[in-house]
């Protein structure tokens, strides 16, 4: 490994010349991603880029065909399932709801890697438990069924899952698509929240402008390749945008927070310029 | 729901199947009191009573209380794997295939030996289900629940044109066939639970140790891979102890309906979607439907007997149908 390719020390997931699809066709290839410790990283690319495929090979649920990640500055296929599991949580974009379980059972599942053979139910998961389902704000819910709840209460219930694994990773597949948008603030609060609890979090966001203005470190993908990285007031414009997103645009500072705004070009000027 | 309400169940079940258990050795074409029964065990006697009650009723309410078992547990594992609530364990091939190989073994050879068609019976399961997931695992993929399913119905199809081939050219195949296929638990000695017993408990401790990967699991692939689980190996292990279980279940005692897909669904309602709760109450539920059918069986019609595989298909099926019915659909 030469110099140039040393992960730097403040990146705790680092994918280099990673090559990742399925069956015997790539959908990335020899990509480098770097994510830095304690930041929320939030990817945005069109549909179909490959984010969820990076995100499922950053947590090894998928094979990789070439090149290699490096958690915490080690090959992932140095860990054993299980200790990968005990360092980041994966929130996948559609997971499974069994029928009929209760909130409070579906976040102990997250448990599964701290517990063995010889070490099951104890004290420690009961207390991650609760810490979990307190740090997501669904403690008032944990005796209802999962079916019942909300889609942002869903939503969270799932995230508690992923707390209860007590990971200092969390990557999560778009976890506000199909809610409302004082849910998907929400969520984000609470990324945000659990990014200065110390938690290191990556996202998948389709909405560009809220992805700017909560993401400290923004990957922006196209078609299977990494197009820019970094804080996205440094990265982020309006050619970069209408190269990836295929729309013209132009970029304003959020009122709010001054971070880059994307305004779509008003199809009628735009006519009426060319 | 508490551990305290998911105990309570557990206690409930256990002593339902002691009760039936109780049943199963005193009732019959000759009633014999349960104390007598305590008596007879402890001290053996001389008379037609003991000889009722140690050569034939323990050992019938011993096999219904390892089949019953074996089965149920086997259709919890199948419902979890496939993430389907109404998965059978015999779509994996295995009746089919302990079908083929009795109808093959009394067709080729003539032999009528309960023993012997036991040993046939469970190499027909175990090959039905290997090819079953040979072909639904294709080259390097894993074995999806989909595929396996898939897989399963067209092994089984296949097999069964075979077995009606064969028995509709040889009669004594075809009478044999007929007696073995009602799923009957008279006659089976204590040679057959001994023989099915080694392959029911280590299915039953695979079961056991697979639940809290299943678990997981059942969150979806995705969810348990990213909390540890090595998939393909919990569900290769679990393909495995299905196969054990429903297999030596099948082989010992002729198929039998419904045990495999109602009782795991029953359990499910009562301790929720949790396998570290559903499989042991399977061990239980299971032999108490088993043998509550086979004690039925020979009261309805007595002197005659129904077998239990015909009163759990009779009574089981309407009684699936409305718990089914009373719950939510979308609940299923
Ligand atoms: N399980 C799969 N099998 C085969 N191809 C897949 C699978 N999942 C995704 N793909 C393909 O990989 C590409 C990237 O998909 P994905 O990573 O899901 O994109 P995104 O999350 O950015 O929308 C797409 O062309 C998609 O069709
Ligand atoms: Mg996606």
């Amino acid at each position: 490994m030469t110099a140039a390719e040393m992960p730097t020390h403040q990146a705790r997931l680092a994918a280099r010349r990673l090559s990742v699809g399925y069956d015997s066709r790539k959908v990335l290839d020899g990509i480098a991603v770097e994510i830095p410790n304690n930041t929320f990283s939030v990817i945005v690319g069109p549909n179909a880029c490959g984010k969820s495929t990076l995100v499922k090979a950053l947590a090894r649920v998928l094979r990789i065909q070439s090149g290699e990640v490096l958690l915490d500055g080690s090959p992932l296929s140095q860990y054993t399932p299980k200790e990968v599991a005990r360092r980041l949580g994966m929130l996948p974009q559609a997971p499974h709801v069994p029928d009929g379980i209760l909130v409070e059972d579906l976040v102990a599942r997250g448990r599964y890697p701290h517990q063995g053979l010889f070490r099951q139910w104890s004290q420690e998961d009961a207390d991650a438990v609760d810490t979990a389902l307190r740090r997501a704000r669904v403690e008032q819910l944990r005796d209802r069924l999962l079916t019942e709840l909300s889609g942002g209460q869903r939503q969270r219930v799932w995230i508690a899952m992923a707390l209860a694994q007590m990971t200092p990773l969390l990557l999560l597949d778009e976890p506000t698509t199909f809610l409302d948008i004082s849910h998907q603030v929400e969520v984000l609060n609470l990324c945000r929240r659990l990014q200065r609890e110390g938690t290191t979090v990556v996202a998948v966001l389709h909405d560009l402008n809220l992805a700017f203005r909560y993401a400290d470190h923004v990957i922006v993908m196209r078609s299977g390749g990494i197009v820019a990285q970094g804080p996205p007031r440094e990265v982020i414009s309006a050619e970069l945008i209408e190269k990836v997103f295929d729309l013209s645009c132009r970029i304003i500072e959020d009122p709010e927070t001054g971070t880059p705004l994307v305004i779509p070009q008003n199809p009628d000027t735009a006519a009426k310029g060319s | 729901m508490t551990t305290a309400v998911r105990v309570a169940w557990l206690a409930a079940a256990l002593s339902l199947t002691l009760l039936l258990c109780a049943l199963s050795i005193s009732i019959g074409s000759r009633s014999i009191a349960v104390l007598d029964v305590w008596g007879f065990l402890l001290r053996p006697e001389e008379t037609a009573e003991a000889a009722v009650v140690t050569q034939l009723r323990v050992p019938r309410t011993l096999i219904a209380v390892v089949v019953g078992a074996a089965l149920a547990v086997a259709g919890s594992l199948m419902q979890s794997l496939t993430r389907n609530p109404l998965a059978d364990p015999g779509i994996l091939g295995i009746n089919a295939g302990a079908s083929l190989a009795v109808v093959i073994a009394v067709a080729v050879t003539g032999i009528a030996s309960i023993m012997f068609y036991m040993w046939f019976a469970f190499l027909g399961a175990a090959a039905a289900a290997v090819g079953v997931y040979l072909l639904g695992s294709g080259r390097r993929r894993t074995a999806t629940p989909a595929r396996l399913a898939l897989a399963g119905v067209a092994i089984t199809a296949a097999l069964t044109a075979l077995v009606q081939t064969i028995i509709l050219t040889n009669q004594e195949a075809f009478n044999e066939f007929r007696f073995w296929t009602a799923g009957s638990l008279e006659g089976r000695g204590l040679e057959i639970t001994g023989a099915a017993a080694p392959f029911v408990a280590a299915g039953l401790l695979l079961a056991l140790l697979l639940a809290p990967a299943l678990n997981a699991l059942a969150l979806g692939e995705q969810t348990g891979a990213a909390l540890g689980v090595r998939v393909r190996r919990t569900r290769a292990l679990t393909f495995l102890a299905v196969t054990l279980l429903c297999g030596a279940g099948t082989a010992a005692v002729g198929p039998i309906a419904f045990v495999g897909l109602g009782v795991p669904f029953l359990a499910r309602a009562a301790v929720g979607p949790d396998q570290r709760w559903s499989v042991p109450l399977c061990l239980l539920l299971g032999p108490a439907m088993l043998l509550a059918a086979d004690v039925a069986g020979r009261v309805v019609i007595a002197p005659q007997e129904v077998q239990a595989g015909i009163i759990t298909a009779l009574v089981g099926a309407p009684l699936f149908i409305t718990i089914v019915r009373r719950r939510r659909i979308e609940a299923l």
